[in-house]
């Protein structure tokens, strides 16, 4: 091909290029968003976009400091030898923000610290101004952790449910009381009931058995309907196609009463028994017409051979619907995994991620870190899945799913 | 399917493999579905007649009160609109964006990741979804720098930012462009499939004669895919129609955002009569879906 036709060929192809490059970006970008704040400080993440992170590091608390303290202590904070703000020692002493304002609202030499500008009346508005000047003092005396642009902190927030004004390894070094009212600071915090380590617990102990009893199930009502001959065969398949797309809200109420009277009410079984309930119609739609297909020369020889049901459905039906079954637990799977309202209304006491995270949503959106960190812990297992079985995933989808 | 002569079978084996599936699904499917119209009918106590709740001189439908409420309270009127809303703009935007880039994506070498990158939200829960959302639409009114992304570009640019998911006049669309977010690659993944379905022959003959690309694509491939688009179609139908997550996790149904599934869940402890019938609104409005599938599953197994 000559230079000039391939040059052609691809400027005329720019266009497709550009819209699918732009279109997988705008699809990418809120989940980066999400993704790299859950690796950024605190108090980064409250004061500048995640956007930053690709440009050169301002250094936070900079202008603060400038407006309020350069004018005394210089530009460096050495300007007064008897408060030389790079000494670790003394700014050690000012551990939060809070405290730093207390010291500033007393007088100094009989005048008031702060003058001009004078620091807001309100206190939270004070803190607001001060925590980054505080960041930047611990930054030049050189006693910063956070001094980094990433972070795990979060995650260990996260994971253990943490709620307080620094972080929890932060208090549980500094043995913090009203987090040590709450915390073990070990490794059993991982199950504290308020963290997603727990919620990842409970998620994999509901998804489970959700996924293999209603494919279990399926298999053997799938069997039936494809080979095996009953009157109203015909019709009750029908109806269950109908049934595939019951809302599930239509059933809530009465299973939730019917929960109490047995008993198990807010209790694994409980939601391992919906979700099975729930699955089946789907399951056994997509496993009968994949049986169904099935060359029927192989059952007949099977039978020739003197096989029964019994063995022809173990032997036979089960290990070549085998591709039937993957798409089935991946797809159950995930719709498990990710599933909200079930386990809202059946296991309110032991919430799964999907619930957890929402416990953890502050409206004032002051805790978007922690919030990040436990949003992507509930994304790891399914993205895992997904990726690794995307081929099993599509099939189901394409075998026709209307599901929930 | 016709099954072969030659299996014989006694005649209860067929329940034997039947009777477990049957037995859950009745359990867990038929009687509560019926449990729940029954429910619709009572007051909240579940023990009095839906008209109990009557106050005289005010309207009353008598035995069918909840369903006054259902059809007729404001905060009702306003969850039914916007159904109508995501029903009537989203489920043409979630098939059009889907069917548009398994189209362009089907033209690049790329082709397999890019489709991933689209359909990586259907692996994410809704609840996680509503979460990054939230984060991008996000606005700080406390005088800080805005974190989230949409209101940054817009300070950037010198506009004022905005309350995406609190002002009345632009939430609801702010939700649905989270719903296309998350189901184009659902419909992207399916229409692809069709359109890689299509013979080849055709394709190329219309184009030998001449046909152009834009031609092509609205004289051949889109009445070839039609009936794909009709599955999809009905599909994201039952999805809207079932909103939920999206919305209980980025505005609580708050601000003018109410759809009928999040009323529902909101009612369903304080009052469960007019949150049952507000189920069986929902499954009412499903059912011209569920003759469509079953009518259409009939015709596919009669021509097997």
């Amino acid at each position: 091909m000559k230079p000039l036709t391939r040059l052609n060929r691809l400027l005329s192809r720019l266009p497709t290029h550009l819209a699918v490059v732009v279109m997988c970006i705008m699809w990418l970008i809120p989940t980066l968003g999400l993704f790299i704040t859950s690796f950024r400080p605190r108090e980064d993440v409250r004061t500048s976009g995640w956007w930053t992170v690709f440009l050169p590091r301002e250094q936070v608390g900079q202008v603060e400091y400038e407006t309020y303290c350069a004018s005394c202590h210089g530009a460096d904070g050495k300007a007064l030898p008897q408060a030389d703000l790079t000494n670790p020692d003394l700014i050690a002493r000012y551990p939060r923000s809070n405290r730093l304002l207390a010291m500033l609202r007393k007088e100094i030499n009989g005048r008031p610290h702060l003058v001009d500008p004078p620091l807001p009346e309100n206190p939270r508005q004070a803190q607001e101004f001060l925590s980054p000047v505080l960041t930047y003092l611990q930054t030049i005396s050189g006693g910063h952790v956070a001094g980094h642009r990433f972070t795990l902190r979060n995650y260990a927030d996260a994971l253990v449910g943490y709620k307080g004004t620094q972080d929890y390894l932060t208090d549980c070094q500094q043995g913090v009381s009203s987090t040590l009212a709450k915390f073990n600071c070990d490794a059993s915090d991982l199950l504290n009931p308020e963290g997603m380590g727990r919620a990842f617990l409970n998620t994999v102990i509901v998804t489970v058995p959700s996924t293999i009893l209603p494919i279990l199930f399926a298999a053997l009502a799938a069997y039936a309907f494809a080979w095996l001959d009953f009157k109203g065969r015909q019709w009750l398949f029908a109806i269950l196609v109908g049934l595939q797309i019951v809302p599930l809200q239509m059933t809530l109420v009465p299973i939730a009463r019917m929960y109490v009277r047995l008993g198990i009410a807010d209790t694994f079984l409980g939601i391992w028994l919906f979700h099975t309930g729930f699955g089946l119609p789907y399951a056994i739609y997509l496993m009968r017409n994949f049986i169904g297909s099935l060359p029927r020369e192989i059952f007949e020889s099977a039978y020739l051979d003197g096989a029964n049901h019994w063995t022809a459905f173990r032997r036979l039906a089960l290990p070549l619907a085998a591709p039937a079954i993957a798409s089935l637990g991946i797809f159950q799977f995930l719709w498990v995994w990710n599933d909200f309202l079930v386990a809202k209304i059946f296991l309110s006491t032991h919430p799964v991620l999907t619930v957890q995270v929402t416990n953890l949503i502050d409206p004032r959106g002051s805790n978007w870190h922690i919030l990040t960190g436990a949003a992507f812990l509930s994304f790891i297992v399914p993205m895992i899945v997904f990726f690794a079985f995307q081929r099993y995933f599509v099939r189901g989808l394409l075998a026709g799913s209307v599901k929930g | 399917m016709t099954v072969p002569t030659i299996m014989r079978q006694g005649r209860w084996t067929p329940w034997f493999y039947l009777l477990p599936a049957l037995v859950i699904m009745f359990v867990f499917i038929v009687y509560p579905t019926f449990n729940t119209v029954y429910l619709s009918f009572l007051d909240k106590t579940s023990t009095r007649p839906a008209s109990a709740a009557c106050v005289p001189d005010e309207p009353c439908w008598g035995i069918f009160e909840n369903y006054r409420y259902a059809l007729t309270n404001p905060e009702m009127v306003i969850a039914l609109r916007n159904n109508a809303l995501w029903l009537l703009l989203m489920v043409p935007g979630t098939v059009i964006v889907g069917l548009l880039f398994a189209v362009l994506a089907d033209k690049v070498p790329y082709e397999s990741v890019a489709k991933s990158i689209i359909f990586m939200p259907m692996a994410i829960s809704f609840i996680g979804a509503g979460i990054i959302w939230r984060f991008v639409y996000y606005i700080e009114t406390g005088g800080g720098e805005q974190i989230g992304l949409l209101n940054a570009i817009l300070v950037a640019l010198g506009r004022e930012p905005v309350a995406f998911l609190s002002n009345p006049a632009i939430n609801n669309f702010a939700l649905m462009v989270v719903g296309v977010w998350l189901w184009a690659g659902f419909c992207m993944t399916i229409l692809s499939a069709a359109l890689k379905g299509l013979p080849a022959e055709v394709l190329e003959a219309a184009r030998v004669d001449g046909a152009s690309e834009w031609q092509v694509f609205w004289k051949v491939m889109l009445p070839m895919i039609m009936p794909t688009i009709v599955v999809v179609t009905t599909t994201m139908v039952i999805n809207i129609l079932k909103i939920f997550d999206i919305v209980f996790v980025m505005t609580g149904g708050n601000y003018g955002t109410e759809v009928i599934a999040n009323r529902m869940f909101k009612l369903i402890v304080t009052d469960t009569g007019r949150s049952m019938a507000i189920a069986v609104l929902l499954i009412v409005l499903t059912i011209p879906i569920m003759v469509f599938n079953v009518r259409r599953f009939r015709r596919e197994e009669a021509a097997r």
